[in-house]
């Protein structure tokens, strides 16, 4: 294959991490919520399976470790388009230390791996919307603008911007790719402003799927051979006014997930995987 | 036809000189008179001169002026009665007609007159009025030449008579009139050219493919011309995504604008020259030729190459192989290139072993592929990268952050580092302006916002910030409008400062290349061209060529010519001198015409939108009411150009009388300024003109408003004839370092709209700035400038009355008025006190008529604008102050350009009234009036204020004189102060400040 920025939604292989016990207490997270180990356990174990018998990929599954709570999130800890890799350098200090087997797995997958040493920048992968065509950067708490500037360097094909994000984790807190040139968004007042930004910030027009709840904008979008438009998406239980809003979606292969219990330490569906595509690469 | 328009504004410039304002026909009569007289033609010949005598170069009507001088006025009056009816009689008199229907009925009486003067030239001229007009048109250009043999030998000048030999072929042909007069028309000036001691320069143009191009040209040719001959030694005919940059003095790298001379760019001897991509088309698969895409290929090459166009690693090696498969074709195992091979072509800026061997491995995968469909996914690729075609610009911040702006197809994007921090889609841009270092965007109000807000930014200096400005300009026009100037709105072609996009749009040009029919041209690649070529082999163009071009272009040429003329016409007085200013312009004008003409003809043999633009440009320079202004002041302070003129062979002439003497040195650039400042006051706030005198109207507000709308109208019928004037108007712009421009005003007029200081004044600018300010108290001269585009004109009326003044005081105070009737061609002087009357209630009627245009075109726009920028005042207050050693020093630190002496003399009257900026007058008028040739640029700002019951005009000069040759001073000044106290014998001049630098290097224009 011979075009950059081809094949948006096409991945081969999926790096997933297994959940430590020390989720339930330690985990950061921006509620007070009680986290059952196990059922988070379940969650994850029924993610990684789609992604594994239903969808076909790869799947590199990475052991907890016990002094990374937060180590299932892997899509923090390191940011991969096309050939390269970027590992990341977590704005949490507490969770720095998880890119090292990321950084491992990585290179075991012979992808050009790009490591963000400067000590003033973060960066988490959660900040991160990757459209296709560009990036977006989410400024948040846990990311700065030297850790987005660090982002750039490394995939100089694409035009990097930077959006604020003020009321949330991330900015994949509430929104994803939905498809090529689809935004996935929020209604939530600060979601809409962060669209509103992004697609200033652009030259390409995106189309855009509101959702009723935040979190519910966090999907997974691939575009997969033989499987078409797929989609990985929350659960009528969970959002239900959301999920009737995936449903309408046409000519995809849609698939809820539940993640009810992820979502207490601010965990999307995003965060627990990070997608690669070794075909298509050159 | 353009040529209707010139003869229709002739009409109406013989009108408005007889009727508008007696002084100002008087003059014009005079002049003529004076001319004919002076040179002794015969009868037989004082239809053709008297006709001609509009086109006749200011100069030689000054030249007789002086010989014959005041004494002769009032006969020179009725002799102009006559005159203008001979005129009429030759060509325009259909239009004539139009004119007279075009007057009100209030105008009957002037109506009538008209009537039976033009009842004459209709029974002589045939209905077809684009003959008639043409004949016109050639007989007055022939003519024009003709009066300068007259004139050229009385003086005896050598270079004079060079032209006139040119001149008189052309007068011959002229006699003939038709189509051989086009001809001769055409050729004339390119004689002139070649006989005049044209300097040929060889310019090396570094083409894309790293080869050396070189061509002769002669000095003072315009951008254009050597861009055209560099597409055409390509074979280019998508040229409009191209053009030529060259380094200035801070080895910055500039655009090459087309339309200016390239020496007045350049400004230092080094003619050297590179050909670049200055469009990158957002999709290179809507080009039509291979050619074009490999053009663009090579362009990239050297961005991605260099790190310009930025890129990983694997586009790096992707495009890398596309470019080894386009050059060297299929990877032959076979036969292995030496191992140097790869590291000897340069793909990328850290190039390693690593990227040479993915480069070779994804040249295996490219197998079969022509070079053609390499080169196309090479672009594939490169269009996807996210800096192509992205204009990047150093810039900081309101908070002295360092970013960069990138100027794209889509608009304007802000980085910080290789983020992109804010982008602004041109959509969403109002306006976009500089002013010194600082670069503004105005923002349209979002849908939350209620306003409209101005984001600014601070460039590196005056220079980059001017430099950002056009990129934005001519990357808006280019990528945004469908039509940079539509004919149909000839105020897009605001020329007035230089700066505007002249090209094609990326619409026109796509449409231009989809009619290309030619088979595929055959290239070499550059591969082949590195190893067996050398540098030497580019071919050479000589000037004859050129000219020959420009001669079989003939026709277009005569478009544009007639164009012009059409233009000067009609301001009235000023209009004769226009004319002949026109002449001198036209020639130079002409013969790049041509050439453009013709590569346009190579191109396409219709290009709708081009060839207008060239007109209107043309139109602009040399027929803008400010033209008229310029042109007088010109003759004062030009003369010492005399012989820099070498090209514009005719201005080098008619100055040969005064100066000449001094005139020939060598190479050294001189720029001369001379401002001078008069203030009139009048107790009648009415005119706008600068006749205190005029008793016509009344001090009432509305009155005195009626008569600026009545000058608008003035300008305004010009337009309606062709809408040429309104350009005019729209292009004389600020003298300020600064411009704006409007890139949404989503309707053509919007867009077209681009003030712009005038480059060539950069240096002086701030000395004008402070002095206009001073001036103008009240309104950002700005407004005034762009918005009562009217005024402008009026302003140039103005002036040109005053000079009739000086000759006949007596009726001219009438006369003003009567400008606003342009239909009274026939009127004589005597007759203009009724003329007046009724022209006043003609002028009424007109502002009903044709102020909307203005109103609803660009003016409102920027008179939103005007209000914001508070800096103008700042600077006025500082810079204004009478200190004219200070604001030249100021302006000197400013400008960065200063290679060499500056001297700066100011001469100032001590009865100075309070009239500097903190006057509590009540501003009625502001007015800049922009005008250029060859080399001078003259800046006139015309500034009314209303004081209680007491008006006061002041009128701003500013002349800068641009030369290869030493200059008089001393006398040139001398010389410019006479003329502005004859011009304006019932004002006084209250200062003088003449500021002279002498370049030994020439400053970049920026």
């Amino acid at each position: 294959m011979a075009a950059l920025m081809a094949g948006f939604g096409l991945y081969t292989h999926a790096i997933v991490r297994r959940i430590p016990a020390s989720l339930a207490k330690e985990a950061l997270r921006t509620s007070e919520a009680e986290v059952d180990v196990d059922k988070a356990r379940g969650e994850h174990d029924a993610y990684v399976e789609v992604l594994r018998t239903r969808l076909g990929l790869d799947v590199v599954d990475l052991p907890a470790d016990e002094s990374f709570p937060d180590c299932v999130f892997v899509e923090d800890a390191a940011v991969v388009c096309g050939d390269t890799a970027l590992i990341t350098r977590p704005g949490a200090e507490s969770r720095r230390g998880e890119t090292e087997a990321m950084k491992r797995a990585l290179k075991a997958l012979n992808l050009n791996v790009v490591e963000m040493t400067d000590e003033n920048a973060t960066l988490d992968g959660g900040d991160v919307l990757f459209t296709g065509r560009e990036f977006f950067v989410g400024l948040s708490s846990r990311t700065n603008q030297r850790g987005a500037e660090i982002l750039a360097d490394a995939f100089k094909d694409y035009a990097v911007s930077t959006v604020p994000v003020l009321a949330s984790l991330h900015l994949k807190s509430f929104c994803s790719m939905g498809g090529p040139g689809l935004i996935v968004i929020g209604s939530s007042e600060p979601a809409q402003k962060a669209l509103k930004i992004m697609q200033q910030m652009s030259d390409h027009c995106y189309d855009k799927l509101t959702v009723p709840d935040d979190f519910a904008a966090n999907c997974i979008y691939m575009n997969l051979p033989d499987k078409g438009h797929v989609l990985l998406h929350c659960t009528a239980e969970q959002y239900p006014e959301s999920f009737k809003v995936f449903e309408k979606l046409k000519d995809y292969t849609l698939i809820p997930v539940s993640n009810m219990e992820k979502v207490k330490v601010d965990g999307a569906l995003t965060c627990c995987s990070i997608l690669i595509n070794k075909k298509g690469s050159i | 036809m353009t040529t209707e328009v010139g003869s229709e504004t002739e009409v109406k410039e013989k009108a408005e000189e007889s009727a508008d304002q007696p002084d100002q026909s008087e003059k014009a009569t005079e002049e003529t008179q004076e001319v004919a007289s002076a040179e002794g033609e015969e009868k037989g010949k004082e239809k053709e001169g008297k006709g001609i005598s509009k086109f006749l170069p200011t100069w030689l009507k000054k030249q007789k002026s002086l010989s014959q001088t005041s004494p002769t006025k009032e006969a020179a009056l009725k002799e102009e009665a006559i005159s203008v009816e001979k005129q009429e009689e030759e060509g325009p008199a259909p239009e004539v007609n139009g004119l007279a229907d075009e007057v009100p009925e209030k105008e009957a009486v002037k109506s009538e007159q008209l009537k039976e003067k033009e009842e004459k030239p209709h029974s002589k001229a045939s209905t077809d009025t684009e003959p008639a007009k043409e004949e016109k048109v050639d007989e007055s250009v022939e003519k024009s030449p003709e009066e300068t043999k007259e004139t050229t030998e009385g003086q005896g000048v050598e270079e004079e008579k060079k032209e006139q030999e040119g001149e008189v072929q052309g007068e011959g042909e002229g006699g003939g009139g038709g189509e051989e007069g086009q001809t001769s028309i055409f050729q004339s000036p390119l004689r002139l050219v070649r006989k005049t001691k044209m300097k040929l320069v060889v310019c090396h143009v570094t083409l894309l493919d790293g080869t050396d191009f070189s061509c002769e040209v002669e000095k003072r040719a315009k951008g254009q011309f050597l861009f055209f001959k560099v597409c055409d030694h390509l074979n280019l005919l998508e040229k409009d995504y191209f053009g030529l940059t060259y380094k200035d003095n801070h080895e910055q790298t500039s655009c090459l604008d087309p339309m200016k001379e390239i020496k007045r760019q350049i400004r230092s001897n080094n003619w050297q020259f590179a050909f670049n991509v200055k469009f990158y088309p957002p999709d290179p698969s809507l080009l039509s030729e291979d050619i074009t895409r490999y053009l663009l290929c090579l362009q990239l090459r050297e961005d991605v190459a260099s790190g310009r166009l930025p890129c990983s690693f694997v586009t790096h090696a992707l495009l890398g192989s596309y470019t080894l498969q386009a050059e060297f074709g299929d990877y032959e195992p076979d036969q292995p290139r030496p191992v140097d091979f790869m590291s000897q072509l340069n793909f990328a800026p850290s190039q390693n072993k690593e990227m040479e061997e993915k480069i070779l491995e994804l040249h295996k995968s490219h197998r079969g592929m022509t070079p053609a469909q390499a080169d196309a996914q090479f672009l594939e690729n490169a269009k996807k990268l996210s800096m192509y075609g992205v204009d990047l610009h150093h810039a900081k911040d309101s908070e002295g952050v360092d970013i960069m702006l990138g100027v794209c197809a889509n608009g304007l994007l802000v980085y910080k580092d290789r983020l992109r921090i804010n982008r602004f889609a041109w959509p969403k841009i109002l306006k976009i302006s500089y002013k010194r270092n600082n670069f503004y965007i105005k923002i349209r109000p979002g849908e939350t916002e209620q306003f409209e807000s101005t984001v600014g930014f601070k460039l590196q200096n005056h220079r980059s910030a001017k430099r950002l400005w056009k990129v934005c300009v001519e990357n808006h026009s280019f990528f945004r409008l469908n039509t940079p100037e539509p004919p149909t709105k000839p105020r897009f072609l605001t020329l007035g400062s230089k700066f505007r996009y002249s090209g094609r749009t990326q619409a026109q040009t796509r449409t231009a290349s989809s009619l290309i029919d030619r088979p595929a041209p055959r290239f070499e690649r550059t591969s082949s061209k590195r190893i067996s070529r050398s540098l030497d082999g580019a071919p050479m163009i000589s000037i004859t060529e050129a000219g020959r071009d420009s001669a079989e272009n003939g026709r277009e040429h005569r478009l544009d010519d007639s164009k012009v003329k059409t233009v000067d016409v009609s301001p009235g007085d000023v209009e004769d001198t226009s004319a002949q200013d026109h002449d001198k312009t036209q020639d130079e004008v002409l013969k790049h015409q041509a050439s453009i003409s013709q590569l346009k003809r190579s191109f396409m043999e219709a290009p709708p939108p081009s060839p207008p633009q060239t007109n209107q440009w043309e139109k602009r320079l040399t027929s803008s009411p400010a033209t008229a202004v310029r042109v007088q002041q010109q003759q004062v302070v030009s003369e010492p150009h005399a012989e820099a003129a070498a090209a514009a062979a005719a201005a080098a002439d008619f100055t040969i009388s005064d100066t000449k003497e001094s005139a020939k040195t060598a190479e050294v650039e001189i720029e001369e300024t001379v401002v001078i400042q008069e203030v009139s006051k009048a107790t009648k706030p009415a005119l706008i003109t600068v006749t205190t005198d005029s008793p016509a109207s009344a001090p009432t507000d509305q009155e005195t408003r009626e008569p600026e709308v009545t000058v608008q109208e003035e300008v305004a019928v010009p337009k309606d004839a062709k809408a040429a004037k309104q350009e005019s108007v729209s292009s004389e712009s600020e003298s300020e370092e600064e411009a704006e421009y409007h890139p949404n005003v989503s309707v053509s007029l919007s867009h077209t709209q681009i003030p712009e200081e005038k480059e060539e004044e950069d240096k002086e600018n701030e000395d004008e700035t402070a002095e206009q300010n001073m001036l103008a108290p009240d309104v950002s001269s700005h407004q005034a400038e762009t918005s009562h585009p009217a005024e402008d004109i009026s302003g140039g009326v103005v002036e040109s009355q005053k000079e009739d003044m000086k000759k006949n005081a007596e009726n001219e105070k009438e006369g003003r008025e009567t400008e606003d009737s342009t239909d009274d061609l026939m009127m004589t002087p005597e007759e203009t006190p009724n003329g007046v009357a009724l022209s006043e209630e003609a002028v009424a009627a007109h502002v009903e008529e044709e102020p909307e245009p203005r109103i609803n075109g660009e003016p409102r726009p920027q008179v939103i604008c005007y209000s914001e920028p508070p800096v103008v005042k700042t600077e006025m207050v500082t810079i204004s102050d009478t200190f004219a050693a200070q604001k030249t020093e100021i302006a000197t630190k400013e400008v960065p350009i200063v290679h060499t002496e500056t001297k700066t003399i100011t001469y100032e009257a001590a009865q100075l009234d309070g009239t500097g900026d903190g006057e509590p007058g009540v501003l009625m008028t502001a007015q800049t009036i922009t005008s250029e040739s060859l080399c001078t640029t003259t800046t006139t700002h015309i500034t009314k204020t209303l004081k209680g019951g007491l008006s006061e005009t002041r009128i701003e000069k500013r002349i800068v004189i641009t030369g290869d040759c030493d200059i008089d001073h001393d006398k040139a000044l001398a010389q410019a102060i006479k003329e502005a106290k004859e011009q304006h014998p019932d004002m006084s001049v209250t200062r003088v400040v003449v500021h002279k630098e002498t370049e030994l290097a020439e400053e970049e224009e920026d």
